[in-house]
Protein backbone atom coordinates (compact mmCIF):
# COMPACT_ATOMS: atom_id res chain seq x y z
CA UNK A 1 0.00 0.00 0.00
CA UNK A 2 1.64 3.24 -0.79
CA UNK A 3 0.51 6.06 1.32
CA UNK A 4 0.75 9.91 -0.72
CA UNK A 5 0.71 11.98 2.91
CA UNK A 6 1.00 10.03 6.43
CA UNK A 7 1.38 11.92 9.58
CA UNK A 8 2.38 9.45 13.03
CA UNK A 9 1.83 10.71 16.26
CA UNK A 10 1.38 14.25 15.78
CA UNK A 11 0.69 16.36 18.53
CA UNK A 12 0.39 20.27 18.48
CA UNK A 13 0.26 21.99 21.57
CA UNK A 14 -0.44 25.61 22.38
CA UNK A 15 0.41 26.31 26.15
CA UNK A 16 -1.48 23.37 27.72
CA UNK A 17 -4.13 23.61 25.42
CA UNK A 18 -3.92 19.84 22.88
CA UNK A 19 -4.91 20.38 19.93
CA UNK A 20 -3.71 17.95 17.93
CA UNK A 21 -3.49 15.10 19.72
CA UNK A 22 -1.53 11.96 17.98
CA UNK A 23 -2.94 12.04 14.96
CA UNK A 24 -1.96 9.20 12.71
CA UNK A 25 -3.14 9.74 9.09
CA UNK A 26 -2.75 7.93 6.13
CA UNK A 27 -3.70 9.12 3.52
CA UNK A 28 -3.37 6.53 0.06
CA UNK A 29 -1.99 7.36 -3.39
CA UNK A 30 -5.20 8.30 -5.64
CA UNK A 31 -7.30 8.56 -2.29
CA UNK A 32 -10.59 10.57 -2.07
CA UNK A 33 -10.15 11.24 1.57
CA UNK A 34 -12.11 13.13 3.43
CA UNK A 35 -11.45 14.74 7.32
CA UNK A 36 -15.14 15.37 9.14
CA UNK A 37 -15.47 16.04 12.44
CA UNK A 38 -17.68 19.01 14.26
CA UNK A 39 -16.10 22.82 14.96
CA UNK A 40 -13.19 23.14 16.73
CA UNK A 41 -11.96 19.17 15.91
CA UNK A 42 -8.60 20.41 15.24
CA UNK A 43 -9.22 20.57 11.47
CA UNK A 44 -7.28 23.59 10.67
CA UNK A 45 -4.93 23.11 12.80
CA UNK A 46 -4.16 19.67 11.14
CA UNK A 47 -4.19 21.54 8.08
CA UNK A 48 -1.92 24.12 8.93
CA UNK A 49 0.60 21.63 10.19
CA UNK A 50 0.14 19.38 7.10
CA UNK A 51 1.24 21.95 4.98
CA UNK A 52 4.01 23.46 7.23
CA UNK A 53 2.04 26.77 8.37
CA UNK A 54 2.69 25.55 12.07
CA UNK A 55 5.46 23.34 13.12
CA UNK A 56 4.18 19.77 15.47
CA UNK A 57 4.99 19.71 18.93
CA UNK A 58 5.87 16.44 17.87
CA UNK A 59 5.67 13.79 15.42
CA UNK A 60 5.81 13.37 11.79
CA UNK A 61 4.51 14.74 7.76
CA UNK A 62 5.33 12.16 5.50
CA UNK A 63 4.78 13.46 2.16
CA UNK A 64 5.62 10.53 -0.45
CA UNK A 65 7.51 8.52 1.73
CA UNK A 66 9.64 11.44 2.69
CA UNK A 67 9.69 13.29 6.18
CA UNK A 68 8.79 16.99 5.30
CA UNK A 69 7.48 17.44 9.07
CA UNK A 70 10.50 20.59 9.17
CA UNK A 71 10.10 22.15 5.96
CA UNK A 72 8.74 25.45 4.65
CA UNK A 73 5.21 25.86 3.39
CA UNK A 74 6.64 27.16 0.07
CA UNK A 75 9.59 23.70 -0.34
CA UNK A 76 6.12 21.44 0.40
CA UNK A 77 4.64 22.91 -2.18
CA UNK A 78 7.48 22.06 -4.33
CA UNK A 79 7.81 19.06 -3.53
CA UNK A 80 3.74 18.43 -4.80
CA UNK A 81 1.80 19.05 -2.01
CA UNK A 82 -0.80 21.94 -2.44
CA UNK A 83 -3.22 23.37 -0.92
CA UNK A 84 -7.20 25.70 -0.89
CA UNK A 85 -8.13 27.76 1.80
CA UNK A 86 -11.49 27.96 3.46
CA UNK A 87 -12.06 31.32 3.43
CA UNK A 88 -10.57 32.90 -0.13
CA UNK A 89 -6.98 34.44 0.00
CA UNK A 90 -6.65 35.24 -3.25
CA UNK A 91 -4.32 38.20 -5.18
CA UNK A 92 -7.34 41.01 -5.13
CA UNK A 93 -5.77 43.82 -7.96
CA UNK A 94 -4.42 41.00 -9.99
CA UNK A 95 -6.79 39.43 -13.23
CA UNK A 96 -7.31 35.82 -12.90
CA UNK A 97 -4.76 35.37 -15.54
CA UNK A 98 -1.58 37.18 -14.05
CA UNK A 99 -2.98 35.04 -10.61
CA UNK A 100 -2.38 31.74 -12.19
CA UNK A 101 0.81 32.65 -14.28
CA UNK A 102 2.14 33.60 -11.07
CA UNK A 103 1.17 30.35 -10.02
CA UNK A 104 2.70 28.53 -12.68
CA UNK A 105 5.93 30.52 -12.56
CA UNK A 106 6.76 29.07 -9.25
CA UNK A 107 6.12 26.06 -10.48
CA UNK A 108 8.49 26.42 -13.14
CA UNK A 109 10.93 28.14 -10.96
CA UNK A 110 10.41 31.26 -13.20
CA UNK A 111 9.31 33.49 -10.54
CA UNK A 112 12.42 35.19 -10.22
CA UNK A 113 13.23 35.84 -13.58
CA UNK A 114 13.61 39.74 -13.64
CA UNK A 115 14.53 40.98 -17.09
CA UNK A 116 11.75 39.28 -19.97
CA UNK A 117 8.64 40.37 -19.69
CA UNK A 118 5.78 37.66 -18.06
CA UNK A 119 4.07 37.44 -21.00
CA UNK A 120 7.47 36.35 -23.01
CA UNK A 121 7.53 33.35 -20.75
CA UNK A 122 4.87 31.56 -23.08
CA UNK A 123 5.53 27.65 -21.96
CA UNK A 124 4.09 29.38 -18.12
CA UNK A 125 1.19 31.61 -20.03
CA UNK A 126 0.02 28.36 -21.93
CA UNK A 127 -0.34 26.26 -19.52
CA UNK A 128 -2.08 28.87 -17.18
CA UNK A 129 -4.74 29.12 -20.37
CA UNK A 130 -5.18 25.72 -20.06
CA UNK A 131 -5.72 25.51 -17.01
CA UNK A 132 -8.53 28.38 -17.14
CA UNK A 133 -9.88 26.48 -19.73
CA UNK A 134 -10.45 23.37 -17.95
CA UNK A 135 -11.80 25.50 -14.74
CA UNK A 136 -14.21 27.16 -17.33
CA UNK A 137 -12.67 30.40 -16.07
CA UNK A 138 -11.45 31.59 -19.70
CA UNK A 139 -13.92 34.24 -20.25
CA UNK A 140 -13.10 36.12 -17.40
CA UNK A 141 -9.10 35.67 -17.97
CA UNK A 142 -9.00 39.29 -17.94
CA UNK A 143 -11.18 40.36 -15.32
CA UNK A 144 -9.74 41.88 -11.85
CA UNK A 145 -10.16 38.97 -9.31
CA UNK A 146 -11.82 41.41 -6.93
CA UNK A 147 -14.63 42.12 -9.38
CA UNK A 148 -15.88 38.54 -9.89
CA UNK A 149 -18.72 36.48 -8.02
CA UNK A 150 -17.53 34.42 -5.02
CA UNK A 151 -18.45 30.97 -6.68
CA UNK A 152 -16.03 32.35 -9.51
CA UNK A 153 -13.18 33.33 -7.44
CA UNK A 154 -13.69 29.62 -5.31
CA UNK A 155 -12.56 28.33 -8.75
CA UNK A 156 -9.69 30.69 -8.87
CA UNK A 157 -8.42 29.24 -5.56
CA UNK A 158 -8.55 25.50 -7.12
CA UNK A 159 -7.09 27.09 -10.00
CA UNK A 160 -4.13 28.19 -7.57
CA UNK A 161 -3.61 25.08 -6.46
CA UNK A 162 -3.77 23.11 -9.39
CA UNK A 163 -0.85 25.44 -10.71
CA UNK A 164 1.64 23.49 -8.76
CA UNK A 165 0.58 20.39 -10.58
CA UNK A 166 0.06 18.42 -7.06
CA UNK A 167 0.83 15.20 -5.96
CA UNK A 168 -1.85 15.76 -2.94
CA UNK A 169 -4.56 18.27 -3.15
CA UNK A 170 -5.83 19.55 0.32
CA UNK A 171 -9.38 21.13 0.13
CA UNK A 172 -10.28 23.50 3.09
CA UNK A 173 -14.08 23.72 2.25
CA UNK A 174 -13.85 23.60 -1.17
CA UNK A 175 -17.97 24.87 -0.85
CA UNK A 176 -18.14 27.21 2.01
CA UNK A 177 -20.09 30.12 0.97
CA UNK A 178 -20.76 29.33 -2.22
CA UNK A 179 -24.95 28.82 -3.01
CA UNK A 180 -26.11 25.09 -3.57
CA UNK A 181 -25.98 25.46 -7.47
CA UNK A 182 -22.85 26.64 -8.06
CA UNK A 183 -21.35 24.48 -5.54
CA UNK A 184 -22.41 21.56 -7.65
CA UNK A 185 -20.39 22.81 -10.29
CA UNK A 186 -17.60 23.00 -8.28
CA UNK A 187 -17.83 19.29 -6.95
CA UNK A 188 -18.01 18.15 -10.24
CA UNK A 189 -15.14 19.85 -11.32
CA UNK A 190 -13.03 18.68 -7.98
CA UNK A 191 -14.77 14.80 -9.22
CA UNK A 192 -13.32 15.43 -12.16
CA UNK A 193 -9.47 15.78 -11.27
CA UNK A 194 -7.48 13.40 -12.61
CA UNK A 195 -6.97 9.84 -10.22
CA UNK A 196 -3.18 10.39 -10.03
CA UNK A 197 -4.02 13.71 -7.73
CA UNK A 198 -4.51 12.08 -4.29
CA UNK A 199 -7.10 14.55 -2.57
CA UNK A 200 -7.89 15.23 1.01
CA UNK A 201 -10.99 17.00 1.45
CA UNK A 202 -11.94 19.00 4.71
CA UNK A 203 -15.72 19.86 4.45
CA UNK A 204 -18.49 20.17 6.67
CA UNK A 205 -21.48 19.96 4.24
CA UNK A 206 -21.98 15.74 4.74
CA UNK A 207 -23.94 15.16 1.41
CA UNK A 208 -21.08 16.04 -0.56
CA UNK A 209 -18.64 13.85 2.10
CA UNK A 210 -20.63 11.20 1.58
CA UNK A 211 -21.10 11.12 -2.31
CA UNK A 212 -17.63 12.07 -3.07
CA UNK A 213 -15.21 10.62 -0.71
CA UNK A 214 -14.40 6.80 -0.80
CA UNK A 215 -12.53 7.32 2.61
CA UNK A 216 -13.28 9.13 5.82
CA UNK A 217 -11.85 10.08 8.92
CA UNK A 218 -13.19 11.49 11.98
CA UNK A 219 -11.40 14.29 14.26
CA UNK A 220 -12.85 15.04 17.31
CA UNK A 221 -11.34 16.56 20.38
CA UNK A 222 -7.81 17.00 18.64
CA UNK A 223 -7.65 13.28 18.15
CA UNK A 224 -8.77 10.92 15.20
CA UNK A 225 -12.02 9.20 16.42
CA UNK A 226 -12.49 6.60 13.36
CA UNK A 227 -11.76 5.80 10.02
CA UNK A 228 -13.12 3.84 7.36
CA UNK A 229 -15.26 3.46 4.43
CA UNK A 230 -18.24 6.05 3.95
CA UNK A 231 -20.68 2.79 4.52
CA UNK A 232 -18.95 2.07 8.21
CA UNK A 233 -18.78 5.66 8.62
CA UNK A 234 -22.33 6.73 8.39
CA UNK A 235 -23.65 3.53 10.26
CA UNK A 236 -20.93 3.69 13.45
CA UNK A 237 -22.65 4.98 16.37
CA UNK A 238 -19.75 7.26 18.02
CA UNK A 239 -19.93 9.09 14.58
CA UNK A 240 -23.69 9.52 15.20
CA UNK A 241 -23.28 10.92 18.35
CA UNK A 242 -20.97 13.23 17.78
CA UNK A 243 -23.33 14.50 15.27
CA UNK A 244 -26.11 14.42 16.97
CA UNK A 245 -28.88 16.11 15.82
CA UNK A 246 -27.07 16.32 12.06
CA UNK A 247 -28.41 14.35 9.31
CA UNK A 248 -25.74 12.09 7.96
CA UNK A 249 -27.33 9.98 5.48
CA UNK A 250 -30.69 9.15 5.40
CA UNK B 1 -8.12 31.00 -28.03
CA UNK B 2 -7.52 34.03 -25.63
CA UNK B 3 -6.43 37.37 -26.31
CA UNK B 4 -2.57 37.31 -24.68
CA UNK B 5 -1.31 41.05 -25.20
CA UNK B 6 -2.67 42.56 -22.16
CA UNK B 7 0.01 40.47 -20.74
CA UNK B 8 3.13 41.93 -22.54
CA UNK B 9 1.79 44.85 -23.40
CA UNK B 10 4.47 46.59 -21.07
CA UNK B 11 7.10 45.76 -23.10
CA UNK B 12 6.04 48.37 -25.71
CA UNK B 13 6.51 52.12 -24.38
CA UNK B 14 2.70 54.01 -24.87
CA UNK B 15 3.20 56.91 -26.92
CA UNK B 16 2.78 59.37 -23.48
CA UNK B 17 5.91 57.69 -21.63
CA UNK B 18 7.70 58.69 -24.77
CA UNK B 19 6.61 62.60 -24.43
CA UNK B 20 7.12 62.38 -20.54
CA UNK B 21 10.60 61.49 -21.44
CA UNK B 22 11.20 64.45 -24.13
CA UNK B 23 10.15 66.66 -20.98
CA UNK B 24 13.86 66.54 -20.03
CA UNK B 25 15.10 67.55 -22.88
CA UNK B 26 13.07 70.48 -22.97
CA UNK B 27 13.46 71.63 -19.59
CA UNK B 28 17.11 71.72 -20.68
CA UNK B 29 16.32 74.27 -23.53
CA UNK B 30 13.57 76.54 -21.27
CA UNK B 31 14.82 76.15 -18.00
CA UNK B 32 18.62 76.75 -18.49
CA UNK B 33 18.83 79.36 -15.25
CA UNK B 34 17.75 76.36 -12.97
CA UNK B 35 19.40 73.66 -14.12
CA UNK B 36 20.32 73.09 -10.71
CA UNK B 37 16.99 72.70 -9.54
CA UNK B 38 16.33 70.60 -12.53
CA UNK B 39 19.21 68.03 -11.84
CA UNK B 40 18.04 67.97 -7.95
CA UNK B 41 14.95 66.91 -9.20
CA UNK B 42 16.37 63.91 -11.62
CA UNK B 43 18.15 62.35 -8.40
CA UNK B 44 15.49 63.02 -6.20
CA UNK B 45 13.08 60.58 -8.47
CA UNK B 46 15.63 58.73 -8.73
CA UNK B 47 15.83 58.49 -4.83
CA UNK B 48 11.84 58.10 -4.91
CA UNK B 49 11.96 55.48 -7.04
CA UNK B 50 13.97 53.56 -5.31
CA UNK B 51 11.66 53.91 -2.48
CA UNK B 52 8.58 52.76 -4.95
CA UNK B 53 10.34 49.55 -5.34
CA UNK B 54 10.24 48.65 -2.14
CA UNK B 55 7.30 50.23 -0.51
CA UNK B 56 5.09 50.63 -3.74
CA UNK B 57 5.59 47.61 -5.44
CA UNK B 58 6.42 44.68 -2.50
CA UNK B 59 4.83 46.66 0.23
CA UNK B 60 7.99 47.10 2.87
CA UNK B 61 7.59 50.30 4.89
CA UNK B 62 10.47 52.36 5.70
CA UNK B 63 11.56 55.34 6.91
CA UNK B 64 14.93 54.98 6.94
CA UNK B 65 15.43 54.88 3.08
CA UNK B 66 18.32 57.69 3.49
CA UNK B 67 20.15 55.12 5.33
CA UNK B 68 21.37 53.83 1.59
CA UNK B 69 21.11 57.21 0.12
CA UNK B 70 23.66 58.39 2.44
CA UNK B 71 25.95 55.22 2.34
CA UNK B 72 25.96 56.19 -1.96
CA UNK B 73 26.65 59.31 -1.06
CA UNK B 74 29.52 59.13 1.38
CA UNK B 75 30.76 55.98 -0.77
CA UNK B 76 30.94 58.07 -3.73
CA UNK B 77 32.22 61.02 -1.75
CA UNK B 78 35.17 59.36 -0.18
CA UNK B 79 36.16 57.80 -3.64
CA UNK B 80 36.60 61.03 -5.48
CA UNK B 81 37.83 62.66 -1.76
CA UNK B 82 41.20 60.67 -2.57
CA UNK B 83 41.66 60.39 -5.96
CA UNK B 84 39.22 58.30 -7.36
CA UNK B 85 37.24 60.89 -8.82
CA UNK B 86 35.52 58.41 -12.08
CA UNK B 87 32.10 59.72 -11.88
CA UNK B 88 30.60 56.34 -13.20
CA UNK B 89 33.21 54.25 -11.11
CA UNK B 90 31.99 55.66 -7.90
CA UNK B 91 28.25 54.96 -9.24
CA UNK B 92 29.40 51.36 -9.18
CA UNK B 93 30.94 51.36 -6.10
CA UNK B 94 28.56 53.59 -4.23
CA UNK B 95 25.56 51.26 -5.69
CA UNK B 96 27.28 47.62 -4.59
CA UNK B 97 28.48 49.57 -1.24
CA UNK B 98 24.44 50.34 -0.52
CA UNK B 99 23.45 47.34 -1.63
CA UNK B 100 25.55 45.12 0.74
CA UNK B 101 24.31 47.52 3.61
CA UNK B 102 20.33 46.54 1.64
CA UNK B 103 20.97 42.78 1.91
CA UNK B 104 22.12 42.99 5.52
CA UNK B 105 19.59 45.26 6.53
CA UNK B 106 17.14 42.93 5.10
CA UNK B 107 17.67 40.10 7.53
CA UNK B 108 16.60 42.75 9.89
CA UNK B 109 13.80 44.10 8.12
CA UNK B 110 12.37 41.35 6.97
CA UNK B 111 12.20 39.97 10.74
CA UNK B 112 8.96 41.53 11.94
CA UNK B 113 5.24 43.21 10.55
CA UNK B 114 4.76 46.74 9.66
CA UNK B 115 5.85 48.55 12.91
CA UNK B 116 8.53 46.47 13.71
CA UNK B 117 9.72 47.26 9.93
CA UNK B 118 9.12 51.35 10.62
CA UNK B 119 11.19 51.26 13.49
CA UNK B 120 14.00 48.92 12.35
CA UNK B 121 14.37 51.35 9.31
CA UNK B 122 14.11 54.09 10.99
CA UNK B 123 16.88 53.24 13.90
CA UNK B 124 19.02 51.98 11.51
CA UNK B 125 19.13 55.43 9.47
CA UNK B 126 19.63 57.08 13.31
CA UNK B 127 22.29 54.83 14.24
CA UNK B 128 24.18 55.98 10.33
CA UNK B 129 23.47 59.43 10.97
CA UNK B 130 25.13 59.38 14.27
CA UNK B 131 28.05 57.22 12.91
CA UNK B 132 28.39 59.94 9.95
CA UNK B 133 28.64 62.33 12.46
CA UNK B 134 31.09 60.96 15.08
CA UNK B 135 33.45 60.12 12.76
CA UNK B 136 34.59 63.74 11.80
CA UNK B 137 38.30 62.66 10.12
CA UNK B 138 36.59 60.77 7.41
CA UNK B 139 33.25 62.16 6.90
CA UNK B 140 33.78 65.77 8.00
CA UNK B 141 30.86 65.57 10.61
CA UNK B 142 28.69 68.26 10.39
CA UNK B 143 30.83 70.12 8.76
CA UNK B 144 30.20 68.04 4.90
CA UNK B 145 32.59 65.96 3.05
CA UNK B 146 34.66 68.59 1.09
CA UNK B 147 37.76 68.21 -1.52
CA UNK B 148 36.02 66.00 -3.73
CA UNK B 149 37.21 66.14 -7.16
CA UNK B 150 35.14 64.34 -10.09
CA UNK B 151 36.64 63.98 -13.03
CA UNK B 152 35.25 64.28 -16.23
CA UNK B 153 32.41 62.15 -17.40
CA UNK B 154 33.81 59.55 -20.00
CA UNK B 155 36.78 61.32 -19.80
CA UNK B 156 35.58 63.84 -21.75
CA UNK B 157 32.64 66.02 -20.53
CA UNK B 158 34.04 67.75 -17.51
CA UNK B 159 31.58 68.88 -14.52
CA UNK B 160 31.04 72.50 -15.43
CA UNK B 161 29.83 75.43 -13.43
CA UNK B 162 26.56 76.08 -15.01
CA UNK B 163 25.88 72.59 -14.18
CA UNK B 164 25.04 71.08 -17.79
CA UNK B 165 27.08 68.44 -17.96
CA UNK B 166 25.79 67.33 -14.10
CA UNK B 167 22.43 67.54 -15.46
CA UNK B 168 22.48 65.51 -18.20
CA UNK B 169 24.56 62.86 -16.02
CA UNK B 170 21.63 62.71 -13.75
CA UNK B 171 19.54 62.68 -15.98
CA UNK B 172 20.88 59.89 -18.15
CA UNK B 173 21.40 57.78 -15.18
CA UNK B 174 17.50 58.21 -14.05
CA UNK B 175 16.67 56.92 -17.47
CA UNK B 176 18.77 53.89 -17.60
CA UNK B 177 17.70 52.69 -13.96
CA UNK B 178 14.36 53.46 -14.72
CA UNK B 179 14.66 51.64 -17.98
CA UNK B 180 15.65 48.68 -15.82
CA UNK B 181 12.98 49.07 -13.26
CA UNK B 182 10.80 49.01 -15.73
CA UNK B 183 11.53 45.68 -17.16
CA UNK B 184 11.97 44.50 -13.40
CA UNK B 185 8.32 45.25 -12.17
CA UNK B 186 6.72 43.79 -15.69
CA UNK B 187 9.01 40.90 -15.40
CA UNK B 188 7.69 37.41 -13.14
CA UNK B 189 9.81 39.07 -10.70
CA UNK B 190 7.77 42.35 -10.17
CA UNK B 191 4.65 39.94 -10.55
CA UNK B 192 5.69 38.07 -7.52
CA UNK B 193 6.67 41.32 -5.56
CA UNK B 194 2.38 42.61 -6.74
CA UNK B 195 1.32 39.10 -5.09
CA UNK B 196 3.56 39.30 -2.07
CA UNK B 197 1.96 43.26 -1.74
CA UNK B 198 -1.73 41.78 -2.00
CA UNK B 199 -1.40 38.78 -0.15
CA UNK B 200 1.52 37.88 1.17
CA UNK B 201 -0.80 34.57 3.00
CA UNK B 202 -1.13 32.80 -0.12
CA UNK B 203 1.91 33.01 -1.31
CA UNK B 204 3.91 30.31 0.29
CA UNK B 205 1.40 28.36 -0.54
CA UNK B 206 1.89 28.55 -4.51
CA UNK B 207 5.12 27.79 -4.00
CA UNK B 208 6.82 31.49 -3.61
CA UNK B 209 9.68 31.60 -1.33
CA UNK B 210 8.36 34.95 -0.02
CA UNK B 211 12.05 36.21 2.07
CA UNK B 212 13.91 36.00 -0.94
CA UNK B 213 12.22 37.92 -3.07
CA UNK B 214 11.46 40.77 -0.15
CA UNK B 215 15.32 40.82 0.78
CA UNK B 216 15.70 41.11 -3.19
CA UNK B 217 13.62 43.73 -4.03
CA UNK B 218 15.51 45.29 -1.16
CA UNK B 219 18.35 45.27 -1.78
CA UNK B 220 17.91 46.18 -5.13
CA UNK B 221 16.02 49.36 -3.89
CA UNK B 222 19.30 50.19 -1.39
CA UNK B 223 21.13 49.80 -4.78
CA UNK B 224 18.94 52.20 -6.55
CA UNK B 225 18.84 54.80 -3.43
CA UNK B 226 23.26 54.22 -3.01
CA UNK B 227 23.27 55.34 -6.77
CA UNK B 228 20.87 58.30 -6.37
CA UNK B 229 22.93 59.23 -3.28
CA UNK B 230 26.26 59.08 -5.37
CA UNK B 231 24.39 61.32 -8.02
CA UNK B 232 23.87 63.87 -5.32
CA UNK B 233 27.78 64.17 -4.09
CA UNK B 234 29.33 63.79 -7.45
CA UNK B 235 26.89 66.67 -8.92
CA UNK B 236 27.52 68.76 -6.07
CA UNK B 237 31.16 67.93 -5.10
CA UNK B 238 29.80 67.64 -1.72
CA UNK B 239 28.31 65.48 0.77
CA UNK B 240 26.53 67.07 4.09
CA UNK B 241 25.67 65.02 6.53
CA UNK B 242 21.66 65.90 5.54
CA UNK B 243 21.80 62.85 3.50
CA UNK B 244 21.24 60.85 6.26
CA UNK B 245 18.78 62.54 7.91
CA UNK B 246 15.33 61.57 9.15
CA UNK B 247 13.97 64.33 7.12
CA UNK B 248 14.86 63.08 3.77
CA UNK B 249 13.53 59.77 4.74
CA UNK B 250 10.35 61.44 5.56
CA UNK B 251 9.97 63.72 2.80
CA UNK B 252 10.84 60.95 0.53
CA UNK B 253 7.82 59.11 1.48
CA UNK B 254 5.38 62.02 0.99
CA UNK B 255 6.24 62.35 -2.51
CA UNK B 256 5.93 58.98 -3.35
CA UNK B 257 2.35 59.41 -1.79
CA UNK B 258 1.72 62.25 -3.68
CA UNK B 259 2.91 60.55 -7.03
CA UNK B 260 1.52 57.28 -6.23
CA UNK B 261 3.00 54.26 -4.99
CA UNK B 262 2.95 51.26 -6.57
CA UNK B 263 3.30 53.24 -10.34
CA UNK B 264 7.01 53.74 -11.48
CA UNK B 265 5.86 57.21 -12.88
CA UNK B 266 3.94 58.04 -9.77
CA UNK B 267 7.70 58.18 -8.49
CA UNK B 268 8.53 60.73 -11.15
CA UNK B 269 5.91 62.73 -11.35
CA UNK B 270 5.27 62.90 -7.44
CA UNK B 271 9.00 64.41 -7.03
CA UNK B 272 8.44 67.00 -10.21
CA UNK B 273 5.28 67.94 -8.49
CA UNK B 274 6.78 68.38 -5.01
CA UNK B 275 10.15 69.81 -5.70
CA UNK B 276 8.72 72.56 -7.97
CA UNK B 277 6.05 72.97 -5.54
CA UNK B 278 8.47 73.11 -2.58
CA UNK B 279 10.48 75.45 -4.75
CA UNK B 280 7.67 78.40 -5.28
CA UNK B 281 5.71 77.51 -1.95
CA UNK B 282 9.69 78.45 -0.41
CA UNK B 283 9.88 81.76 -2.40
CA UNK B 284 6.71 82.95 -1.65
CA UNK B 285 6.72 82.07 2.16
CA UNK B 286 9.79 81.06 3.10
CA UNK B 287 9.25 80.60 7.19
CA UNK B 288 5.81 78.86 6.76
CA UNK B 289 5.78 76.83 3.56
CA UNK B 290 6.01 73.56 5.08
CA UNK B 291 2.14 74.75 6.33
CA UNK B 292 1.06 74.71 2.53
CA UNK B 293 3.13 71.28 1.83
CA UNK B 294 1.13 69.87 5.01
CA UNK B 295 -2.10 71.16 3.97
CA UNK B 296 -1.92 69.56 0.31
CA UNK B 297 -0.13 66.21 1.97
CA UNK B 298 -3.50 66.19 4.03
CA UNK B 299 -6.08 66.93 0.98
CA UNK B 300 -4.07 64.07 -1.15
CA UNK B 301 -4.51 61.57 1.49
CA UNK B 302 -8.45 62.08 1.97
CA UNK B 303 -9.29 62.68 -1.43
CA UNK B 304 -6.89 61.27 -4.01
CA UNK B 305 -5.43 57.98 -2.14
CA UNK B 306 -3.39 57.02 -4.82
CA UNK B 307 -2.04 60.14 -5.95
CA UNK B 308 -1.53 61.94 -8.73
CA UNK B 309 -1.40 58.97 -11.22
CA UNK B 310 -4.38 57.86 -9.32
CA UNK B 311 -5.86 60.93 -10.32
CA UNK B 312 -4.62 60.61 -14.12
CA UNK B 313 -5.89 57.11 -14.43
CA UNK B 314 -9.34 58.04 -13.23
CA UNK B 315 -9.35 60.98 -15.79
CA UNK B 316 -8.71 58.01 -18.33
CA UNK B 317 -11.19 55.71 -17.45
CA UNK B 318 -13.52 58.32 -17.38
CA UNK B 319 -12.79 59.87 -20.65
CA UNK B 320 -12.83 56.34 -22.31
CA UNK B 321 -16.30 56.03 -20.38
CA UNK B 322 -17.49 59.09 -22.31
CA UNK B 323 -16.15 57.90 -25.73
CA UNK B 324 -18.17 54.98 -25.69
CA UNK B 325 -20.89 56.67 -24.48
Amino acid sequence: MTYALQTTSLVKKFGGFVATNTVSLNVEAGARHALIGPNGAGKTTLINLLTGFLEPTSGEVILNGDKVTHLAQHQRVKRGLARTFQINRLFADLTVLESVVMAVNERLGLGARFWQSVGSHTAAVDEAVELLERLRLLDVAHETTRNLAYGKQRLIEIALALAAKPSVLLLDEPAAGVPTIESRELFETIAGLPREVTILLIEHDMDLVFRFADRISVLVGGAVLTEGTPEVIAHDPKVKEVYLGEAICD
Amino acid sequence: MIDLTPLTRATRWHPAELVFWLLPVAGYFLLQDNLVLLTQIAITALFCLSLDLILGFAGIVSLGHTAFFGIGAYAAGLMAAHGHGDPLLGLLVAGICAAVAGFISSLLVLRGADLTRLMVTLGVAMMLYELANKLTPITGGVDGLQGMEIQPLFGSFAFDMFGKTAYWYAVGVLFVMFVIARRLVHSPFGLSLKGIRQNVGRMPAIGAPVNARLAAVYTIGALYAGIAGALLAQTTQFVALDVLSFNRSAELLLILVLGGSGCLYGALIGTIVFMTAHHFLSDMNPEYWQFWLGLLLVLIVLFARDGVMGGVRRLGALSKGGAKA
